[in-house]
């Protein structure tokens, strides 16, 4: 049997209307379509369709770009907004919490400056390392964990990866959703060591700069922070600076560039 | 102006069109095609290489599905004006019947349909974009296809066959 006895595919179909074939696959189509009327009509009928698609849209790549898409003002407008968030952040270490606030609604970047995220991802640490029943909402022990928290945090299933903390002795509990903003859920993974200790990675999806790790301490627990990408994690634990520091780095080393888009 | 930022402000016609065809309304596109650009010029140091356009295909792709998430919880996403259907000639016809059809169409589907089509990607630079296998673009082509074929055959918007 040649390749000319063969039926050609459907997916052969399509990649020979979008030019995908080799020379010789193409011939092999041509000649299939000139004996088989029902391929070449709809092969014929995809191009209309996408013909028809081309004339719709094809205009409005002609039409003059609006000012508020210019690049050089993006890039200056961009400037500034990284200044304010340095600012922002600034004041807000300085000052803490509520000098941080308000300085935010002064100085507003486009997203919240890290140290608003880092501030939720304490919050909800604390909040669910002393619940005994009910820390995590999915076990890690299911596999759908890790796929479901990337998904609707980052939005592919694949970018987000519970770090293995095991060199610490830290084992992964399981994880939950929490709400950040709107549309914009935030995902909680916690571990646990053979002390009862818990740690828990914080990771939401807000644009900024790629940032290194930074320390950060309330009360008795403290947070090691860093940008990746499209994502901004946070991981809470005991305030011991350099073994939260050991673990962050270990966390941030393996999940680098997972996100980024 | 660096060699990139040239990149990008080639792209932005391109991306306007994608927008376009993405969501159907110029202002939402233009806003997409904004938060595309902002996101980009702040990720720079991030790009290392390749093909700038893709690469911002690729975050309008992502922005538009985190916009269509956030807005799925409202009884209507596209209201298309049925009032366009009275006129039925004219060289706007085709082009609303096309819009239309387009509007059926899963939000993968059609971005990968666009992608190909209108954008002229390849299935491996689509597959990039859309971070799923080669194969799964085909099968998203496929579907795309057959399901405004037979919108614009006059039928009812097909149900999905199961085999």
């Amino acid at each position: 049997m040649t390749d000319r006895d063969t039926p050609i595919t459907d997916d052969e179909l399509h990649a020979y209307v979008d030019g995908e074939l080799s020379p010789e696959r193409r011939k092999i189509v041509d000649a299939w379509l000139a004996t088989h009327p029902d391929d070449a009509a709809r092969v014929a009928s995809w191009r209309a369709h996408a013909e028809l698609i081309r004339i719709r849209y094809g205009g409005v790549a002609h039409n003059p770009v609006p000012p508020r898409l210019d690049v050089a003002r993006l890039a200056r407008n961009q400037r500034r907004w990284t200044f304010a968030a340095a600012a922002a952040m600034v004041i807000a270490f300085v000052s803490g919490g509520a000098a941080g606030w308000f300085g935010r609604g002064a100085l507003e970047p486009p997203g919240p400056p890290p140290r608003t995220v880092t501030a939720d991802a304490l919050e909800a640490h604390k909040l669910y390392i002393a619940e005994v029943r009910h820390p995590i909402e999915v076990p890690a022990s299911a596999n759908h964990l890790n796929p479901w928290l990337s998904r609707r945090v980052v939005g592919i299933p694949t970018s987000l990866k519970a770090p293995d903390l095991s060199a610490f002795g830290l084992k992964l509990m399981g994880g939950r959703l929490l709400p950040w903003q709107p549309g914009q859920p935030a995902a909680l993974f916690m571990y646990e060591n053979a002390a009862l200790e818990r740690y828990t990675l914080y990771a939401v999806r807000v644009g900024g700069p790629d940032t290194s790790l930074h320390y950060d301490v309330s009360g008795n627990v403290a947070a090691v922070y860093w940008g990746d990408g499209e994502v901004r994690f946070v991981v809470s634990g005991p305030a011991d600076r350099e073994k939260l520091l050991k673990i962050g780095q270990a966390a941030y080393e393996q999940l680098a560039s997972r996100t980024r888009t | 102006m660096s060699g990139f930022r040239q990149d990008v402000e080639a792209s932005i016609p391109a991306l306007r069109r994608y927008a376009r065809a993405l969501t159907r309304d110029g202002d939402v596109a233009d806003d997409l095609v904004q938060d595309t650009l902002v996101r980009a010029l702040r990720a720079e140091h991030l790009f290392h290489g390749g093909d700038v356009r893709s690469w911002l295909y690729t975050i309008l792709t992502n922005l538009n599905r985190n916009r269509l998430r956030s807005l799925s919880r409202r009884p209507s996403l596209m209201p298309i004006d049925d009032n366009d259907a009275v006129e039925l000639a004219g060289p706007e016809a085709g082009g609303r019947d096309i819009e239309r059809a387009l509007a059926t169409l899963v939000d993968e589907q059609r971005a990968a349909l666009l992608l190909v089509v209108l954008e002229g990607l390849t299935y491996r630079e689509v597959a990039q974009v859309q971070g799923v296998p080669i194969g799964t673009v085909m099968s998203r082509l496929a579907r795309a296809r057959a399901q405004v074929k037979s919108y614009l055959d006059g039928q009812r918007p097909q149900l999905r066959r199961v085999k």
